[in-house]
């Protein structure tokens, strides 16, 4: 198995690295690029970028915000939010993106999942999934940045979006995102049980215990972190240090 | 030796992200998708995220793939990456069977999903996956990877793997699960990396400011 991946994600809205609890009450946090730098620095494995306000306005605003993080950050640059057709995954590649997240376009239009897959592989093409749960064992799909219910549940449309193409599945727990009470672990293993594609857990990371424990329990193969980082909580370092005396395997990497 | 590289353009690559690496590795770097500057380019990159079948239509629609096998004969050093590697061998069994450029014997195949002992394995393979020594390989001296310690870390994402015929075209190879995925492939002035060296840290910024200063 491939080391577990530590993730940071930066919520975008406008110039601003933003931070809400469930997607509301969005807080600016500061500088894009310089939070994509310094955890870029402290060894990130990877960093998500989400245009929080993509799908109100039809469009992704992340073109420039990334072009600059490629100028200086070497790991992988997941970005999303807006993406509505093959031409804008074009373009954000074209920025130095490395994977694009879709979710209200896909959930709207389904076979926009098999076109990404087709022209850029699979292996770029990340479903975003934000989940409330809605009863024991059961989630219903949100769209707009966790705004819009869509009737859609989570467990079938994580099944249907990898057989449509999807490479990977950014879970996002809309009941625990920003609120540091631990991951979803429950939605996370049941997605990860239906899927062979990996698995990034998003939303409540309190800890690096938290971490641990969706790994080990939820089968996740990537941890996204956000507020955990943003507020200085824990250091990148850390997270991946309690890993490891966990028996986590994550990369080693010496800053 | 020429730090000038070409980095070809067939409209389905991570250019930006490829171009900044280089630079910042002290290439100087021109995007091109003309095949006559492709033959007569110093050094070439192909890089290339995505399928098979559609990078190598790409290529030859726009006539690049003649130009590049025929630099390559000139000697042109040409490094692949991801899907640039791919396309280096004979042929892919992705999307249906597709010819390649030929310049490494092999084909290129699905990741196996299941381990000898029936457990799965994620598709595609996404991750920080140590280089190791092919079976009858002794070290890295004189390769792209010569001041690459055993061990090290780089990002793959893929579902394909390259299969060279030949174990010496077998430069380096991770292991996923109980699969030995060749990870550097190279036959004489040819390269191809399966992970990025333009995503995997300082590790990768490494391995591209070999090809850059040395090849």
């Amino acid at each position: 198995m491939s080391n577990i991946r530590l993730i940071a994600r930066l919520d975008i809205k406008g110039p601003n690295l933003i931070k809400g609890i469930r997607f509301e009450g969005l807080r600016v946090i500061g500088s894009p690029a310089e939070h994509a730098l310094r955890y870029y620095q402290q060894g990130a494995d990877e960093l998500i970028y989400i245009d929080s306000v993509a799908s109100l306005y039809g469009r992704n605003n992340l073109s420039d915000i990334v072009q600059s993080a490629a100028r200086n950050v070497f790991i992988p640059l997941t970005v999303g939010g807006g993406i509505r057709s093959t031409d804008d995954v074009r373009h954000l590649l074209r920025c130095g993106a490395d994977k694009v997240a879709v979710n209200t376009a896909a959930i709207a239009q389904p076979g926009l999942i098999t076109e990404i897959a087709r022209e850029f592989g699979s292996q770029c093409m990340v479903l975003s999934i934000q989940a409330k749960q809605i009863a024991p064992g059961r989630w219903e799909a949100y769209t707009d940045t966790g705004r819009e219910r869509s009737g859609v549940d989570v467990i079938e449309w994580a099944r249907r979006g990898v057989q449509l193409g999807a490479g990977e599945i950014l879970i996002t727990s809309v009941d625990r995102e920003g609120t540091r009470k631990g991951f979803d672990i429950d939605l996370v293993r049941t997605v990860a049980a239906e899927v062979n594609v990996p698995i990034i857990a998003s939303g409540g990371m309190g800890s690096a215990q938290d971490a641990v424990d969706v790994v080990r329990q939820g089968h996740a193969d990537a941890v996204a972190m956000a507020d955990i980082l943003h507020n200085k909580r824990a250091t990148l370092a850390e997270v991946r240090q309690h890993l490891k005396s966990a028996g986590v395997e994550v990369r080693s990497y010496e800053s | 030796m020429s730090r000038e590289i070409t980095l070809i353009d067939y409209g389905v690559g991570n250019l930006f992200s490829v171009a900044r690496a280089l630079e910042h590795c002290g290439a100087q770097v021109s995007i091109s998708a003309d095949p006559d500057e492709v033959r007569r380019a110093s050094k070439l990159l192909l890089p290339g995220v995505g399928a098979f079948g559609n990078g190598m239509q790409r290529l030859s629609e726009k006539g690049i793939d003649l130009a590049v096998t025929e630099a390559v004969s000139r000697g042109t050093p040409l490094l692949g990456v991801c899907l640039g590697m791919q396309l280096l061998l004979d042929s892919s069994d992705e999307f249906g069977l597709g010819h390649g450029l030929g310049l490494i014997p092999g084909k290129v195949v699905a990741i196996p999903e299941h381990t000898a002992d029936g457990s799965r394995l994620k598709i595609p393979h996404i991750g920080w996956n140590g280089l190791v020594l092919p079976i009858g390989r002794k070290g890295w001296q004189g390769s792209l990877l010569e001041t690459t310690p055993v061990g090290t870390p780089m990002y793959f994402v893929h579902s394909f793997m390259a299969c060279p015929d030949a174990s010496e075209h077998r430069l380096a190879d991770c292991l996923y699960g109980d699969t030995r995925v060749a990870a550097v492939i190279g036959r004489d002035n040819v390269w191809g990396a399966q992970f990025h060296p333009e995503k995997s840290g300082e590790a990768g910024l490494k391995v591209l400011r070999h090809f850059v200063e040395r090849s």
